[in-house]
Order: C-alpha cells, then sequence, then structure tokens
C-alpha cells in the first residue's frame, strides 16, 4: 500500500509542476518587457531596471528558471505588487473559501449522481429514466455562470430565500456559511454532477449485467442488499475516478462563480491579479490551485486503492 | 419420468418459458420435464442455445424480466412456481444453491470471501458475525481449500481458478441445501483442475444427500458423473433416460450425431462425423420437429409435433423411436 | 435469447443486445439519427443567425439608445433591450458570430496540433514518455484558471482568447488521438506496410489517419463546445475578446447586475450559449454512435 501510495505521488507531481512551468515561461517569453508591463506607462527607466532586478529578469533563462524553481520548492514566491505582503500570506487567506465551495459542490455532486444514476440505471427505459438522462444532457450544456444568475434569478430575487451575493465565514455560524454558499455550490456542481449522473447510470447498467450480481440474487439475498452493497461497491468506482478531473473543472469554474456571487476566494483574487498585473500573486494563486488538486488526487487514489483492491496488485 | 412428486427432491413438470419484447413472444423452452431424487445428478445436455441454462434460470426463480414462465416445479413436495417472488428469493442460497461456469466473475471482484460466505450465512442461518465466519471458514476447509482463515480476507483475484470454484461451491452449499444446479462448473477450468472440482462435486453430493443439476454440453462428464441425462435441442427435450444408456446407445439422431462428434466416443478420430447445418435460432424453429430440417430420417411426419415415445432403452421425442424411415 | 456461449448468469441473459450491420455511408446514417438532425438544424439557425446578422436583425448592434433602456421583450425588440439601450436581439446574433468563430478556430487549430502530436506519440514511445506526463499534468489543471493567466501576460483581445484556448485545449484531445493510434498501430495491416517497407510518412497520411479520423470527429464537436464555453466564460469575467468586440459571454458581464430589473438580458445571449453548446454535445453523441458503435456507451 505504501508503495503504491509512493508511486501516485511520484505520477501526481506533473500535475504540480506542468501548469508552473507554463506560466514561468508566458512570462518569460511573451513580447515584451514583463517589468514594463508590470510598472505601466508612467514608470522611469530606473524603476524598471529596479524590478527587473527585483525579479532576476537580467539573468539567462536556464539561471531564471533554477532560481524560480528554488524559490517554489521553498514557497518563496516574493511580495504582491499590489498589496505589498508575502504571497504565501496573501493566498491561504482565500483559498479557505475556494477549497469550502469546491468541496461543498463536489459533494452534492457526487450525491446527485450516485442516487440519480443508480436510480435510472434500475428503472432503466421508464419515464423516470427518460426525464433523468434528458436533465443530463441539458445538465451537461449549461454555462455554470449563467446558471448562476438564474438561480440568483428564482431563488434570491423571486424566491428570496438565499442571499444574491457575499459571503459569511464559517466562523459566524455554519448555518450561514451555507446560505451564503448554497447557490454558488449548486451552480458549480451542476455540470460535473451531470456529467457524473450518466457515467453512474451506464456504470450501474453494466455492474447489473455482472453475473456476481446474479450470484448474488441466487444466493436469495434480498433486492435492496443486492442493489445497495454488491452493485453499488463497483458501479461507484468509474465515478470516483473522474472526481479528480471534476474537481479540476469545479476550481476552474470558482473564477466566475466567485465574482457573481462576490466570494473572497481563489478565483477572484486571481482574475484581480490579472488585472492588476501582480504576476506574484497569479503565479501563487496557480500553484495553489495545483497544490490542492495534487493533494486531492492523492487522496482519491487512495481512497480508490481501498474501495478497489484490485488495484494495489497491478 | 414424473413419477411421484413427494419422493424426488425436484419435479419440473411442462416447464415453458417465453420472451416478450413488445408484442412478439418468443419461446426459449417448451414442455420440458424431468425430476431429480436425493443424491442423484441429473444432466441436461445440449448444444449452446439449446436453453439448458435458462431451464436453470426458471427453476431458481431468476428468468429474465421479460420472461412469461408456465408448468410448475415442486421442491420436495411444494409446487414452489406458485410462490411469489420473495418467497422464491428465500429459497435462493438456503434450498436451491447454484454454481457458475465462471467463478473469475461469478464472485465479486471487491469484497472479500468472507464478506460474500458470511454475508449468505447470517440471513439463511441467522448467524452471528463471528459464528458465520467459523462456519464460513469450516465451509472452505471442507471443499479442500488450505489456509481457510486468510482466504477469507482475501479476494477472488488472488485466487487459482480451481480455488474460485472451490469457493464458489463452498458458497452453494453453505446453507446445506436440499438441491444444487451447476451451470458448466468445470468448463473455464484446465483440464487436470477439473477432474478435481468434478470429484469433489461427486463427494459433496454423496456426503450431502444433494440432488444435483448438472448443466453441460460435455458427454463424457455426463457418463462419469451423472445418473441420469436430459438432452435438449432447441428449446425442447428430446431424449432422457439413464447417463449410460444415453451415452452408450442413444436413439434420437441428433443424440446419435452428437456422440459421433465427440472425440472421445470415436475410436476411429479421423473420421468425426459432424451433424450437417446449424441449430435454427430461437424464433425460427419449424413448427414440426425441430430437428427435422438436419435429419436423415426425416419425413413428412415430422411436420408435426412428436410426442415422447419408447425407444430401445432412452425414451425420445420423435417419430422413429425404431431407428428406421417409415415408408 | 438463448444461452448463445452459457453464459454463466441464467437471469440476465435475455439482453437485448443488437447487432447492427453497418453497410450504409456515414451521411445516410446521421439522416436516420434524429438527434443529429436535429442538432444540426440548430446549429446551422445560429450560424445562419450570426452570419446574417446585418439583414436578420440589423447593423450596429453596440450604439447606445438611452431613450429605450430596458424594455421587456416586444414586438420592437424580440430580446428587449439593455442597460444602455441597446437591442438584445441584435447583440445575440452579432454575438454569435464571434463566438462560433472563435470557437471553430480554437478547434481547428488544438485539434490539428493534438492530432500531429497524438500521432508521434502513439506511435514513437519516446514522444509518448515526454508529451504524455505534460498532458496529464494539464489534463487536472482547470484551462480556465491557465488562459485566465495567460490572457494577464497578453491582455485581453481576441487573439489572447484563440491562442490560450488553443494551447489548453490541445491535452484531452491529444490523449484521445494517442489512445487511438496506440490501437490502430498494433493492427496487421500497420505492421505488414512496414514489412514491406512503406515508408513512414506513407503508413501515417494512408494507413493510422484514416483509422483514427472517426474519434477525430467526435472529438472535435466536444472541442467546439468546450471552446465556446471557455471564451464565453472568459469574456464574462472581463478576461476575454476585450470590450469593442460583442460575444455571448460579453453580453452578458453587464447582465449580472440587472438580474431583477431586468432578467431577459441575462436570458437571452445565456440561451443562445447554451443552446450551441447543447447542439455540440448532442452532434458529437451522435457522431460517436454512428461512426463508433463500439465506443458508443449503452444509453
Amino acid at each position: 500500500m505504501l508503495r503504491y501510495i509512493g508511486k501516485r505521488f511520484l505520477l501526481i507531481l506533473p500535475t504540480i509542476f506542468v501548469p508552473l512551468i507554463m506560466v514561468f515561461l508566458l512570462l518569460r517569453l511573451s513580447p515584451g518587457d514583463p517589468a514594463g508591463m508590470i510598472l505601466g506607462d508612467q514608470a522611469t527607466a530606473e524603476q524598471i531596471a529596479a524590478l527587473r532586478a527585483e525579479l532576476g529578469l537580467n539573468e539567462p533563462l536556464g539561471v531564471q528558471f533554477v532560481i524560480w524553481l528554488k524559490n517554489i520548492v521553498t514557497l518563496d514566491l516574493g511580495n504582491s505588487l499590489f498589496f505589498r505582503d508575502p504571497v504565501v500570506e496573501i493566498i491561504p487567506r482565500y483559498a479557505g473559501v475556494t477549497v469550502g465551495l469546491a468541496t461543498i459542490a463536489l459533494v452534492l455532486a457526487i450525491l446527485i449522481a450516485v442516487i440519480a444514476g443508480s436510480f435510472s440505471a434500475l428503472k432503466r427505459n421508464s419515464i423516470v429514466d427518460r426525464s433523468i438522462v434528458t436533465t443530463t444532457v441539458l445538465g451537461i450544456s449549461v454555462p455554470e455562470f449563467w446558471f448562476a444568475l438564474i438561480l440568483v434569478f428564482v431563488f434570491a430575487v423571486t424566491l428570496r430565500w438565499l442571499p444574491v451575493a457575499g459571503y459569511t465565514p464559517p466562523s459566524a455560524g455554519i448555518i450561514a456559511w451555507g446560505t451564503s454558499i448554497a447557490l454558488p455550490a449548486l451552480a458549480l456542481g451542476i455540470r460535473q454532477s451531470a456529467l457524473m449522473t450518466r457515467m453512474m447510470r451506464s456504470s450501474m447498467l453494466d455492474v447489473l449485467g455482472e453475473p456476481y450480481i446474479t450470484t448474488a440474487r441466487a444466493q436469495g439475498l434480498p433486492e435492496h442488499v443486492v442493489i445497495g452493497r454488491y452493485a453499488m461497491k463497483t458501479a461507484a468506482i468509474p465515478v470516483v475516478t473522474v472526481v479528480g478531473l471534476s474537481a479540476g473543472y469545479m476550481l476552474g469554474g470558482t473564477v466566475a462563480i466567485e465574482i457573481i456571487f462576490a466570494l473572497p476566494g481563489l478565483g477572484r483574487l486571481l482574475v484581480e491579479a490579472v488585472a492588476r498585473r501582480d504576476f506574484p500573486v497569479v503565479e501563487g494563486g496557480v500553484l495553489a490551485i495545483s497544490l490542492i488538486l495534487a493533494a486531492l488526487n492523492l487522496i482519491i487514489d487512495i481512497i480508490y486503492a481501498i474501495i478497489d483492491p484490485r488495484i494495489r496488485y497491478k | 419420468m414424473t413419477s411421484s412428486i413427494s419422493s424426488n427432491i425436484l419435479v419440473v413438470e411442462d416447464l415453458s418459458l417465453s420472451l416478450k419484447s413488445g408484442k412478439t413472444v418468443l419461446p426459449i423452452i417448451t414442455n420440458v420435464s424431468f425430476s431429480v431424487s436425493k443424491g442423484e445428478s441429473v444432466a441436461l445436455v445440449g448444444e449452446s442455445g439449446c436453453g439448458k441454462s435458462i431451464t436453470a434460470s426458471a427453476i431458481l426463480g431468476l428468468p429474465p424480466e421479460n420472461a412469461v414462465v408456465t408448468g410448475s416445479i415442486w421442491l420436495n413436495g411444494i409446487e414452489i412456481s406458485k410462490l411469489d417472488k420473495q418467497g422464491r428469493r428465500k429459497l435462493c442460497g438456503q434450498k436451491i444453491g447454484f454454481i457458475f461456469q465462471e467463478p473469475m466473475t461469478a464472485l465479486h471482484p471487491t469484497l472479500t470471501i468472507g464478506r460474500q460466505l458470511t454475508d449468505t450465512l447470517r440471513l439463511h442461518l441467522g448467524l452471528s458475525k463471528r459464528a458465520a465466519m467459523d462456519r464460513a471458514a469450516e465451509l472452505l476447509d471442507r471443499v479442500g481449500i488450505p489456509r481457510p482463515r486468510e482466504i477469507l480476507k482475501g479476494y477472488v483475484h488472488e485466487l487459482s481458478g480451481g480455488m474460485r470454484q472451490r469457493v464458489m461451491i463452498a458458497l452453494a452449499i453453505s446453507c446445506g441445501p436440499e438441491l444444487v444446479i451447476a451451470d458448466e462448473p468445470t468448463t473455464a477450468l484446465d483440464v487436470t483442475i477439473q477432474a478435481q472440482v468434478l470429484d469433489l462435486l461427486d463427494e459433496m453430493r454423496a456426503e450431502l444427500g444433494l440432488a444435483m443439476v448438472f448443466i453441460t454440453h460435455d458427454l463424457e462428464v455426463v457418463g462419469d458423473h451423472c445418473d441420469r441425462a436430459v438432452v435438449m435441442y432447441a428449446g425442447d427435450v428430446i431424449e432422457y433416460g439413464s447417463s449410460q444408456d444415453v451415452v452408450s446407445s442413444p436413439s434420437h439422431p441428433y443424440t446419435v450425431g452428437l456422440i459421433d462428434a465427440t472425440p472421445a466416443n470415436n475410436e476411429d478420430r479421423d473420421r468425426l462425423v459432424p451433424i450437417p447445418g446449424t441449430v435454427p435460432p430461437v424464433g425460427h424453429w419449424p413448427s414440426g420437429c425441430r430437428f427435422a430440417p438436419r435429419c436423415s430420417l426425416s419425413d413428412d411426419h415430422c411436420r408435426s409435433r412428436p410426442e415422447f415415445m419408447k425407444a430401445n432403452v432412452t425414451d425420445i421425442r420423435c417419430w422413429h423411436p425404431d431407428g428406421r424411415v417409415s415408408q | 435469447m438463448q444461452d448463445r456461449t452459457n453464459p454463466p448468469n441464467p437471469g440476465l441473459d435475455g439482453d437485448d443486445k443488437e447487432i447492427v450491420v453497418v453497410t450504409k455511408p456515414v451521411w445516410q446514417r446521421l439522416l436516420a439519427n434524429p438527434t443529429a438532425v436535429i442538432s444540426v438544424l440548430c446549429l446551422m439557425v445560429l450560424v445562419l443567425g450570426s452570419v446574417f446578422a446585418n439583414a436578420v436583425a440589423g447593423s450596429d448592434p453596440l450604439r447606445i439608445n438611452p431613450s429605450i433602456r430596458f424594455k421587456p421583450p416586444s414586438f420592437e425588440f424580440p430580446f428587449g433591450t439593455d442597460n444602455l439601450g441597446r437591442d438584445m436581439f441584435k447583440i445575440v446574433l452579432h454575438g454569435g458570430k464571434t463566438s462560433l468563430l472563435v470557437g471553430a478556430v480554437v478547434t481547428i487549430i488544438s485539434m490539428t496540433v493534438a492530432t500531429v502530436l497524438g500521432l508521434l506519440a502513439g506511435y514513437y514511445r519516446r514522444v509518448d514518455m515526454f508529451l504524455m506526463r505534460f498532458v496529464d499534468g494539464l489534463m487536472s489543471f482547470p484551462a480556465i484558471v491557465l488562459a485566465t493567466a495567460m490572457t494577464g501576460y497578453l491582455g485581453p483581445s481576441v487573439g489572447t482568447v484563440v491562442t490560450s484556448l488553443s494551447i489548453v485545449l490541445i491535452a484531452p484531445s491529444l490523449r484521445v488521438v494517442r489512445g487511438q493510434v496506440l490501437v490502430v498501430r498494433e493492427l496487421q495491416m500497420i505492421e505488414a506496410a512496414r514489412a514491406v517497407g512503406v515508408p513512414t510518412m506513407r503508413i501515417f497520411t494512408k494507413y493510422i489517419l484514416p483509422a483514427v479520423s472517426s474519434p477525430i470527429l467526435v472529438q472535435a464537436s466536444f472541442i467546439f463546445s468546450a471552446a465556446i464555453l471557455s471564451e464565453a466564460a472568459l469574456s464574462f469575467i472581463g478576461l476575454g475578446i476585450g470590450s469593442e468586440d460583442i460575444s455571448w459571454g460579453n453580453a452578458l458581464t453587464e447582465s449580472r447586475n440587472y438580474v431583477s430589473r431586468a432578467p431577459w438580458i441575462v436570458m437571452f445571449p445565456g440561451l443562445a450559449l447554451m443552446l450551441a453548446i447543447l447542439a455540440l454535445n448532442l452532434l458529437g453523441d451522435a457522431l460517436r454512435d454512428v461512426l463508433d458503435p463500439k465506443l458508443a456507451r449503452r444509453r
């Protein structure tokens, strides 16, 4: 098991570094002087030269890369050009909101998918099945930021059940936090939930045709045990494998969702940093998202190995 | 054949099964009758597609969803075909054990072997978790699995093919059933392992006094391990009798052809005689004798459906029990 | 049905799987598929609407007219007007031009690059090692975040959006093409061609490319829908095509401040966007069913 985790960890390293390397190269290889871009038109030559030195832009690309890599590994990401605070201190303040939001959205999406997908498969070709399948087709095609606006119109503006926007931290009460995060999580989860429902349905259909399900029935086990334990245990495996990818899409979705609902999260920080040309924060944001995804993927790999013992022996 | 219902463990009488899809009704098996007494092994023999597995599923009470089943099935004097779905399900595992062809796919891939055994034991015998585990270990020991406690914690993919089928047998006999249905239990195994598993099945049958329905296409196995044989062709029983008689002196032209086409039953291996043509698919059966289009004896009689007739030593569904073309 | 190969599960061998003998040409089979026909019709309406936007809705969609702000949908303004008194019908039709064009260009560029790299990766093991680690790294990372970062360096414009989306959308298609090449490469005809000395270039163009073209076509329609969606998301957060142009995503940016006052400003660009994505997704599904029955999921 430990060897397996070690192997998975090595495979996860590219997930962390590839996006970062792309960001590194972009800044250095894009046309124009990054220092000039950051400081804007009014900057004097001395200011630009000073910033170039601070960012280490005068060194050859190879040397820059080594320095940059060393800084990443030691988490020395420099100071924000806007807040003036160290990036490593700024990022965690925003990351919590995003992780909370994405986690709720992911859990919601998985729950809906497992229940709706299995139900659909068990009632194959019924009206319920057909409406679930149609809903998933629509769900996969709905842009989450537009769906968020529709949710706001229905639940916040018309029904007035939930706030239009704004964030209440969990420290101010779990329920208040929940209401502030309910619509964002729903909007964020819709597409992935639809995708996972589809997957769960077809996986459940496959599993229901497996001989070991017939064996369970031939042993006289009641149907709720056959479905709930014997079929669910294997049918859920494909869904678990896509959770990592789904979480990636969701973290991407937070960018627009956090802006719509005015949530102080990583996505919004990133967009604002891009608008302010605050490149150290952009780099820090990308690193944070990579690390969150890497950690999540490692957790999924471990869960995967627990629920599917076959994988440990490969 | 339909000898007294009470003296037999299993009596199948006039069992027919059709599949309904939309407005069409496809007959799959028609008027199947046979019986199995305590400690007896009855073979259901035939090529793939003849309806033997579906017969087994009907006895078990787990036919396809769109199936229409008629006829009666008696288990130990009770007409189980009259029971509802729940009632049938309770018999499964408890009174009727089932052994599948491919233990690798018939056992759950991600539940431990112990879990699968104890789920059944606790359900039917009401055992505690620990007692069920002890009983499971005994069962594995009994079917010849070494280190049963360790195996209980493991998974199917860790076992060899022969071991897997032993686990499957342990599962089938776990609650002391009266009847065991084995659907091609050795087809997926290596030849050397096949013999071991067949011997184990014989041993269990003798020891526990099981009635056994043995589904196979292998006539050699029928002769060596079964007391009686029921030969099926295109959803029909076409010949039955003691397995020795069916194998050594068959009367139905199909059975004769089947045995001529089997290398082990034919001294001169260079001159195996194949049966001309192929089994007609479901829905394309001739209205009279279903074997007629492939039969050298067929004549005008064969356009109507034959009844069972006494032949040499067996009973056959054929217009020519003497093996001659009528003039 | 009957126990064809003696399936070990007597209860479930009645599966109604049918063996379809494929004989008709692809376009005829597509025409016989209602989903494909409907989605192609939807796409045609959207494309024609944007191409002939001037004729259908009139020109100059960005002209501000304060006297007709926040008009609900009516005969004169079928989609209503926005906070600046602009006709939403014009905005949706003209916006479609950018959205569909960006989507199409991104699809062509990323699919071309992915196909070339996928062919190389599938065929040469050494290229594969390197490229696939790279693709693994990109796959799980959100494309929008990378595209956002890129816009930061390159500035919002149509060119930036096309460049960044083309790059980030290569990874999934590269994986599809490579996977298919790995299968095709093992076929005997390829081995035979290599054995008789057919030049490698010819093996690529005459043997492998035709064999992988079906999954590429299916993937292209999914990438098209992903590109339209991503452009909309980027433009929505103000890091897309810039404010001088209009696209569906762009048209939604301002609207979020008027959800309660003028919901139609939110409705119509979003519906157009969803219709395009839906049609492309359905077309992709239909293409997969028609071109590659083995790949098609049981539905």
